[in-house]
């Protein structure tokens, strides 16, 4: 497989085809649109179908309605988008039905702005859904890495029968990198559906039985009976979904905390800190929800300061300080509003919290 | 012994959950006997919608899944992408469809969505205990207009068939009335005429049955017959709105 | 080796496809490379500008604090981005359009006449590529055949028209 230069949204979009997507819904919201521009001639050269929906309320019903019929489905927007599918979200994690989204996120709050941002944090990993819901939460730094996490994210949707996110941001959905692109696996003839998603509705000439796809449960006590269903599967998925990579904690005075396009500026502030002779380490979480506590043991003896370095007011924060339990002082690098800061800025500040958690 | 009658296997053999003199359970019959006569129970896939009708999966033979409120058209039209050959249907309320899924209906008629939406105009919410509809009456008593619906506090009544017929990919609109067995019959015939149309694939299909609420109008159901027979159809012309050449 | 450049000019003048024809050029020759657009909701007349990052090891940034070349096509892009140029780099400037050269004197200015010499060549709109043949002689990053390529699959279908003059251009400082 050849290396081809590609905007990370329309990697994304392409990466989803592969793993067999049969369907594609999607509204225009900056900075996402290359997707479903994409999607909307390369899906159904693929066999699949694309709908330019009236809204992310309807986009992520008909998202629904194909995933719950057997259909592999992905669905892009970015944040004030993402906050209106909410609705769904809650909806389709109860209904059991997979589905990948990817959030393209930008600043907020509001309309906010359209540059980068990582202040969907909370509104990812705790969501806006009523109910027990929880939602595995993936972010990538690079658009190989997206496009490989896409790829796979649809087995993992399938596995637990829930909904699976995938935050990127403006930066990534933007730029281009070199990116190899996964093989074409392509779409579960309707034939087949139930073979793999005996659930699905599909007509009862297909299947045993009959198929519903449901969510009110009036007696109490069967809806609590689903909630422990549900919750032992993502009890499974807090095990088997954790991932995170790390670099020099063995070492390291400055451990970053950082996810996305902040950790690839947490690295390079690093090199500029080790010229200024200042040991910094990178933890950075691939799997926000379930988020990498167990990274946080390998931190070594030298540690003087843990930083939480993010596009937001600190909203992983809380988890990182979660995952620290006191014991290192833990300190915040942030912009927010679609500001990034500069890898010397980010040096700076975190040479600052050294000598600070020093006093 | 020659059997003259039975139940549609279209319908499952327990009682259902709605009250004494509720339409829902004659529009589910009438569904589910056309989707039988011709062979469909097997290749149906329907949607419900939140209101007391959320319950039709229940009773409904076929293929079932719920949706969130209103959104049953879009639903509708993802499953539509995934099975281009089955039949597809949404079953809506008022509430559901002409208050908070009105985008999602004007924009599945407008892309000419090769589906059928059974409309169940009863003027009033149901599930929720009788609050105002956008189809209540002018006039009309409900736990949210409880002088009556003027036209001051909440504008006219949102007529359905009349908005949809405007939109040029929905190619059959019809309005029908369950007060009286000549009228089911009628009802049942539309019902059929949809699912043939939908079957040619000719574009949007959509079918609006006036219901009696006997429970949240307070009438007794002779009474509330009557209500649907005077005060909707008087309001609600009991109609064809739109059909396709050749049907 | 790690060179950092940044494109800048108007929209519609073409600095972001240069820059991505330097990005390809050296991925293909096997290099890592990272190409970032400013985005934002003008689509020509605005302010437009990229950054490309190219290294033989991977990049970790694709954002820069500062850049070995910058290339400006226009005059608000020289008074705005030419204190990010790092000592002893390159600055390339658009001569036609720019009527000022820069206040930097520890720094390497090369002025290009692109849009006069495009004109010259049959196209003004390849202006971006005359500009694009002076940054390869000067600065070497990225092979000529490379990049010829690069303008060959660029310009073929409906484009093929344009071909011609876009390779006259690439020549104009190379021969």
């Amino acid at each position: 497989m050849s290396r081809i230069l590609m905007k990370g949204n329309e990697a994304f979009a392409e990466a989803a085809i592969r793993a067999g997507v049969k369907c594609y819904f999607g509204y225009p919201i900056t900075p996402q649109n290359e997707i479903p521009e994409y999607m909307s001639h390369a899906l159904p050269e693929a066999g699949g179908a694309f709908i330019q929906a009236e809204s992310e309320l309807a986009a992520i019903s008909m998202a629904y309605g194909a995933a719950a019929s057997g259909g592999r489905v992905f669905i892009s927007t970015s944040s004030p988008g993402l906050a209106l599918m909410q609705e769904g979200i809650g909806f389709i994690a109860s209904c059991e039905v997979p589905l990948v989204i990817l959030n393209v996120s930008r600043g907020g709050p509001g309309v906010g702005g359209i540059q980068p941002g990582q202040a969907d944090y909370l509104q990812v990993t705790r969501g806006g859904y009523n109910g027990d819901v929880k939602v595995p939460v993936f972010a990538p730094s690079s658009i190989q890495e997206c496009a490989n996490l896409i790829y796979e994210c649809f087995d993992i949707a399938e596995k637990y029968r829930n909904p699976v996110v995938i935050l990127a941001d403006g930066m990534l959905g933007q730029m281009m990198e070199p990116v190899e692109l996964p093989e074409a696996k392509g779409i579960t003839p309707v034939e087949k559906i139930n073979e793999v998603k005996p659930w699905a509705i599909t007509g009862t000439d297909y299947h045993e039985g009959r198929n519903v796809v449901y969510s009110l449960r009036l007696d109490p006590q069967a809806l609590e009976d689903h909630v422990n269903d549900m919750f032992a599967r993502y009890a499974e998925a807090e095990k088997e979904l954790v991932r995170w990579t790390d670099q020099g904690l063995d070492d390291a005075e400055i451990v970053f905390v950082a996810f996305g396009t902040t950790s690839r500026l947490c690295a390079e502030a690093s090199e500029i800190l080790a010229e200024r002779g200042i040991k910094a380490g990178l933890i950075r979480p691939i799997s926000l929800w379930p988020f990498p506590d167990a990274a946080f043991d390998k931190i070594g003896p030298n540690a003087k300061v843990v930083i939480s370095t993010e596009l937001s007011m600190g909203q992983m924060l809380f988890d990182v300080k979660n995952a620290v339990r006191g014991r290192w002082p833990v300190a915040l690098i942030n912009r927010t509003g679609g500001m990034v800061p500069s890898s010397i800025e980010i040096a700076d500040r975190a040479e600052k919290a050294l000598k600070e958690a020093g006093k | 012994m020659k059997t003259v009658f039975e139940p549609t296997k279209g319908m499952i053999p327990v009682d259902t959950s709605y009250c004494p003199g509720c339409g829902h359970g004659i529009a589910h019959r009438i569904i589910m006997e056309c989707l039988e006569e011709r062979g469909s129970l097997g290749n149906t896939i329907g949607v419900v919608p939140i209101g007391c009708s959320i319950n039709a999966h229940h009773f409904m033979n076929v293929d079932m899944c719920e949706s969130t409120h209103g959104r049953a058209p879009a639903i509708a039209a993802g499953i539509r992408r995934v099975h281009p050959d089955q039949v597809v249907f949404t079953y809506q309320g008022d509430g559901d469809l002409a208050s908070i899924g009105t985008a999602e209906i004007i924009h599945a008629a407008h892309r000419g969505e090769k589906f059928t939406t059974f409309f169940i105009n009863n003027a009033i919410y149901g599930m929720t205990g009788g609050q105002m509809a956008p189809t209540t009456l002018i006039g009309q008593k409900t736990t949210t207009s409880i002088y009556g619906r003027t036209v001051e506090q909440a504008g006219l009544p949102l007529r359905m068939c009349e908005i949809l017929s405007q939109i040029d990919c929905a190619v059959f609109v019809e309005r029908v009335i369950l007060n009286n067995p000549a009228n089911v019959r009628k009802a049942k015939a539309v019902v059929k005429k949809a699912l043939d149309i939908q079957d040619a694939r000719l574009g949007f299909t959509f079918v609006e049955f006036l219901s009696a609420c006997p429970t949240n109008w307070g009438l007794a159901p002779n009474d509330a017959i009557k209500f649907v027979e005077k005060n909707m159809a008087d309001y609600y012309p009991v109609r064809n709105f739109k059909t396709p050449e050749g049907f | 080796m790690k060179k950092k450049l940044f494109f800048a000019g108007a929209g519609g003048q073409g600095a972001l496809a240069i820059g991505q024809m330097i990005a390809k050029a050296a991925m293909d020759e096997g290099l890592e490379v990272t190409w970032l657009p400013s985005y934002g909701p003008e689509m020509r007349g605005g302010t437009a500008n990229c950054t490309v990052v190219v290294s033989d090891r991977p990049i970790s940034c694709p954002l820069i604090n500062d850049a070995d070349v910058l290339v400006v096509m226009n005059l608000p892009s020289l008074t705005k981005f030419q204190s990010m140029v790092v000592p002893g780099g390159t600055l390339f400037i658009n001569s036609s359009l720019v009527p000022e050269t820069s206040n930097r004197d520890d720094i390497k200015v090369i002025e290009v006449p692109a849009n006069e010499k495009a004109s010259e060549l049959g196209n003004e709109r390849a202006s971006n590529i005359v500009m694009l043949s002076a940054i390869l002689k000067e600065t070497g990053i990225v092979r000529e055949e490379t990049v010829r390529h690069e303008i060959e699959k660029t310009f073929s279908g409906r484009k093929a028209k344009f071909l011609p003059a876009n390779l006259a251009a690439l020549k104009s400082y190379l021969d």
